[in-house]
């Protein structure tokens, strides 16, 4: 059975006068095809548990395992894992480099991953850009990150982790940067993706609304735990845990409009 | 898609309804700025806005739409390369007085702000100054503008200040690394509270806040606006939270104000269809799964593919 797992996962970050747990015991199984988000304010460990996975930091404890196989530390089979597993940033501006074009981008990975060179790199950077809907390709593949605007650098960004054949991707905030209008077409990007190439993706998230729309699985964490997790329709319409309610009472609802302002007039009207 | 809104921005009838007898405090009228660059930019085009005592106007629109710009033509922060093309700021004071705050120069204008108009600003978290503790930062704007206060005044006023934000005293001491990212914003909305100035702008104030902290900020800017009757202008790009907060939202594309009405009005039936694709880029929380705040629409090149442009910024 295809799919990547991660099991206990704990991180420690060592800090001045001891040691800070950013991630406490989490598991989850990825599976092609589905989309399950990870939620939580800053400092919930959500960004470490996608960076662990992304071998960008040591889990200090626990296993991620692809297709049931634990990742090597090392060596080949560290780079067999790196062509499946990739990550998208949370910021295109700073991750895409300046001086380069779209297509040294894309060529870098297929290259590196072995995935194309010599007369077959046009093409395959054409196609890539083709999945992310970045067209007419040839004129994108020669434009310059300043060139194009944020939801655009963040499609070159999904192309790239693309490149060498991923079969899961971590999104680490992919929207949170861009203008609003333009974050449903991204969103809506790897939601075909996920749907059309069974791509499984990890969508890490502060905003809830997003995270139950795109995703089948909602993990809620809190300064390292899991607090609550289950289906994005249970989380966020049948809350359970506190946590999970104070951060749904938090996030804004357009319908609720003028609630804010009746609400403090109550307080006050009655402490007066 | 390029709305021409010549005939000035859309309202509805409700719109006018809600400003029966409602009492200006500070109104622009035809206010144009450009970025003096190669090509210029035309920043902000015939906005015109007015502000009501004790209202909460939202002012909504995405990077580069000016909205950042006209608030800072409305304080006269603004410095070169961008300059005031044309355009009236007027503040009507509470003691019956009109200000022409574009004629203001020098001490009559250092005298104004902040006294009249404070500003919370973007980027706040990084606004204070970090060699400095809370207490001197408190103090210098009062040494400023109320040079007869005693040592003791300040500090007295001070400790009330951070009382009223939900920050302890006890953090007067303090320099800004020490404090979290909401403190630092509860501590720059004491000073622009400072004066008790008629206006405040604030600017994206708790853009880069966790949602839980961003909640207690919002609902102290609502509970001092009860109590102090300031009036805000609110900037965000953050549509579904002005919803819940203001009174009236003015909506900005292109530098043009295009749409302005109630809050209830924006969320029940916008006219302008940029309103609707703003209202479109939202998923709502607890709604239908697969819809969107208004419209339902999810298809994937978004709501605004095709205007989509080249933000080199």
């Amino acid at each position: 059975m295809s799919s990547l797992e991660v099991r206990h996962l704990v991180k420690d970050f060592k800090v001045r006068g001891g040691k800070l747990r950013a991630v406490n015991d989490v598991s989850f199984t990825l599976e092609p095809g589905r989309t399950i988000a990870v939620v939580g304010e800053s400092g919930s460990g959500k960004s470490t548990v996608a960076r662990m996975i992304a071998q960008l930091e040591t889990p200090t404890s626990g296993e991620i395992l692809l297709d049931g196989a634990p990742v090597a530390r090392r060596g080949r089979a560290l780079a067999v894992y790196r062509h499946q597993v990739q990550m998208v940033f949370q910021d295109p501006f700073a991750s895409l480099n300046p001086y380069h074009t779209v297509a040294h981008h894309l060529e870098r990975p297929l290259k590196i991953h072995g995935v194309a060179k010599g007369d077959a790199l046009r093409p395959a950077v054409h196609g890539l850009l083709e999945r992310v809907n970045l067209t007419p390709a040839e004129v994108y593949a020669a434009k310059q990150p300043h060139e194009m605007s944020g939801g655009q650098r963040q499609r070159v960004a999904i192309a790239r982790a693309l490149a060498p054949g991923a079969r899961f991707l971590v999104a680490d905030e992919p929207v949170s940067m861009l203008d609003v209008s333009i974050r449903l077409g991204v969103l809506n990007l790897l939601a075909r993706l996920q749907r059309e190439e069974n791509l499984g993706v990890l969508y890490i998230t502060h905003d809830l609304a997003t995270a139950r729309h795109f995703s089948d699985e909602i993990i809620v964490m809190y300064r390292g735990d899991v607090v609550e997790r289950g289906p994005s329709d249970a989380v966020i319409l049948d809350p359970q845990h506190d946590y999970t309610k104070t951060l749904l009472a938090a996030a804004p609802e357009p319908s609720r409009h003028g609630r804010l302002r009746d609400e403090v007039r109550a307080e006050l009207a009655a402490g007066a | 898609m390029t709305a021409t809104t010549t005939a000035g921005p859309l309202s509805s009838a409700t719109h006018a309804d809600y400003l029966e007898g409602l009492e200006p405090v500070l109104t622009a009228h035809d206010i144009s700025i450009d970025y003096e660059v190669d090509p210029p930019v035309h920043a902000v085009r015939h906005a015109s806005l007015t502000l009501h005592r004790g209202e909460i106007l939202g002012l909504a629109g995405e990077s580069g739409c000016g909205k950042t710009t006209l608030a800072y033509g409305l304080n006269r922060l603004l410095k070169p390369p961008a300059i005031l093309r044309s355009g009236e700021v007027t503040f009507h004071d509470a003691d019956g007085t009109d200000v022409d705050v574009v004629a203001l120069r020098d001490d009559a204008l250092r005298a104004f702000r902040w006294d009249k108009v404070s500003m919370v600003f973007q980027g706040a978290m990084n606004s204070l100054n970090p060699v400095i503790s809370v207490r001197k930062q408190l103090h210098d704007v009062m040494t400023t503008h109320r040079p007869q206060m005693t040592r003791a005044a300040r500090d007295e006023r001070s400790a009330e200040l951070l009382a009223l934000v939900g920050v302890d005293p006890a953090r007067l001491d303090s320099f800004a690394h020490e404090l979290s990212g909401g403190m630092r914003q509860r501590v720059m909305i004491a000073m622009a509270l400072a004066l008790n100035p008629q206006v405040m702008i604030m600017d994206e104030p708790t853009t880069a806040l966790d949602v839980v902290v961003q909640r207690g900020i919002l609902r102290e800017i609502m509970r001092l606006r009860e109590q102090f009757r300031f009036a805000v202008v609110f900037i965000t790009h953050d549509l579904p939270m002005l919803l819940e907060i203001s009174d009236r939202i003015a909506v900005m594309r292109a530098g043009e104000i295009v749409e302005i009405d109630t809050a209830e009005s924006i969320y029940t039936r916008a006219q302008h269809p940029y309103t609707r694709e703003l209202l479109t880029a939202f998923p709502s929380l607890t709604g239908e799964r697969g819809s969107f705040v208004r419209t339902g629409r999810s298809d994937e090149t978004g709501p605004s593919a095709g205007t989509e442009k080249g933000d080199a910024s």
